[in-house]
């Protein structure tokens, strides 16, 4: 038990020594500039197409769980498109497409670091006099952090426009109370708080595997394993944040 | 001029390097060999500052680069130069892209004088029409004189070679140690190779240090290894055929 708990204390030490070392003033700026938009490409950009057709799957079966739920006579016909604008906002779009992103895009990262460092190509830019950390860490912390919140918001529209098509097509929406209902008692700091979310799980995203993959030793083995590692322990660290997040946020 | 002082490095238990000392001349090729697992490449690790010696030093021209902070070590490693076992390309960019990476970083060349600069270290390296491939379409020849031009683009005055020819053939083998031994005599470079080839060591030996457990064991030359006083040396270098029969 307590060889695990400093084992923890051991990586938590750590983790926070590497990002505070990515956090140094780059080399030369230009440079930097230019991985920052090539990790915008890569992970923002390149998971556009999973975060569109997900969203679009997800709001379409809230839209049809909400109508089969909501049998009353009492509820209006509008609290579907309710009921399918803030299970969109709040939740599926911020924190599931997060933990499908920390799949996705921290295998990439921590695979990509981790083969890096088996290679010698870490060492070969810190002999080179390149602080490793901020040349290959901070641009896809700064790109995750930027281009997160856009998809997140590009998933909110696509959940709730699935779910429009979706349910009328189905019809178990009519198109005018689905439309009434998304406009209605709409709460701006909703995207506020959808917003932090999707800030806070993009570092956590970025951050977590770059520390996986940067601390891999051994060969193709080893480096899986830090993949592994990276998806596990950054959607648990995205289902607590998000517990801690929604408390200050909302209670 | 590096001079190695009575360095010792241990990993927990287990001590790798015991009080080595060696000096390496500008100018020359000094060749570290030992069998696998005798701490050569721990040795190459500690002179670059990859690892932290436990105690003794490591003087580049007079300067202790052990007792150095982050920044001053920076400043010594913009005039290294290293040549890694698996080459250690960046496999996203071009080998253009890699051997322009420290002209870019740490330079302010324009983007003409870099592919001057670039085009010069390739012909070096004799691989003028490769700029445009990528590290997945190399051999692992090229590969290696890759990370040669990517070494000397900077002009470094310190050049590292860590098994320059592991999984070459014999013919490749010989181009790489021809082309160290002629960019650190044309370019009057301080040149170390970690190596345990002993085509090699006769080829570009200019001065030989023989690690055994973690010592030095012998310090010689191309020359006077075939006739060392020393059994160990001897039991290395007469395991190579072709320098038994040299030998005799």
């Amino acid at each position: 038990m307590v060889t695990y708990v400093s084992n923890i204390f051991y990586h938590i030490g750590r983790y926070y020594s590497l990002i505070a070392r990515a956090f140094s003033k780059p080399e030369k700026n230009y440079v930097f500039r230019k991985r920052i938009f090539e990790e915008i490409d890569n992970l923002g950009i390149g998971s556009l197409a999973i975060v569109l057709i997900m969203s679009v799957f997800m709001g379409a079966v809230i839209t049809i769980q909400a109508a089969f739920g909501f049998t009353s006579p009492w509820i209006p016909p509008y609290a579907i498109g309710v009921a399918t604008r803030d299970s969109m906002m709040l939740e599926f779009s911020p924190t599931l497409v997060s933990l499908i992103l920390a799949g996705k895009v921290g295998s990439n990262i921590a695979s990509e670091i981790g083969t890096m460092r088996v290679s010698e190509q870490i060492d070969a830019l810190e002999i080179m006099g390149v602080n490793s950390s901020t040349h290959l860490i901070l641009p896809k912390i700064i790109a995750s952090v930027l281009i997160n919140p856009f998809l997140i918001v590009i998933s909110m529209f696509a959940g709730i426009i699935g779910g429009w098509g979706f349910g009328v097509l189905t019809h178990v929406v009519t198109p005018y109370g689905y439309l009434y209902g998304i406009q209605y008692d709409f709460r701006t700091y909703n995207v506020v708080y959808a917003l932090i979310k999707a800030a806070v799980f993009a570092f956590i995203i970025s951050s977590v595997p770059a520390y996986h993959g940067y601390y891999t030793k051994g060969g193709a083995l080893e480096v899986g394993q830090s993949s592994t590692k990276a998806v596990v322990y950054s959607s648990l660290l995205i289902l607590l944040f998000n517990f801690i997040l929604t408390q200050l946020l909302l209670a | 001029m590096i001079e190695v002082r009575n360095i010792s490095k241990s990993f927990g238990e287990k001590q790798v390097l015991k009080n080595v000392s060696l000096v390496a001349e500008q100018g020359k090729t000094t060749l570290v060999i030992g069998a696998s697992g005798s701490g050569k490449t721990v040795l190459m690790k500690c002179i670059v500052g990859l690892e932290e010696v436990n105690s003794g030093g490591i003087f580049y021209n007079e300067r202790n680069f052990s007792e150095m902070n982050t920044k001053q070590r920076k400043g010594i490693r913009k005039e290294m130069g290293m040549l890694f076992q698996g080459a250690a390309l960046f496999d996203s960019q071009s080998v253009e892209e890699n051997v322009a990476f420290p002209l870019s970083m740490f330079t302010n060349m324009t983007e003409e004088e870099k592919t001057e600069r670039v085009n010069f270290c390739l012909k070096k390296v004799n691989l003028e029409n490769s700029n445009k491939l990528h590290p997945s379409e190399l051999s692992g020849g090229m590969k290696k004189r890759v990370g040669i031009a990517r070494a000397i683009s900077l002009s470094p005055k310190y050049l590292f070679c860590d098994e320059p020819n592991s999984g070459l053939d014999p013919l490749t083998s010989h181009v790489i140690d021809d082309l160290i031994k002629e960019i650190t005599q044309e370019l009057n470079i301080t040149t170390i190779v970690n190596t345990h080839d002993m085509n090699s060591v006769m080829n570009i030996g200019d001065k030989v240090i023989f690690i055994y457990k973690g010592e030095k064991w012998w310090e010689g030359n191309s020359a006077t290894i075939l006739h060392a006083d020393n059994k160990e040396v001897l039991e290395f270098v007469g395991t190579a055929k072709m320098l038994k029969e040299l030998r005799k």
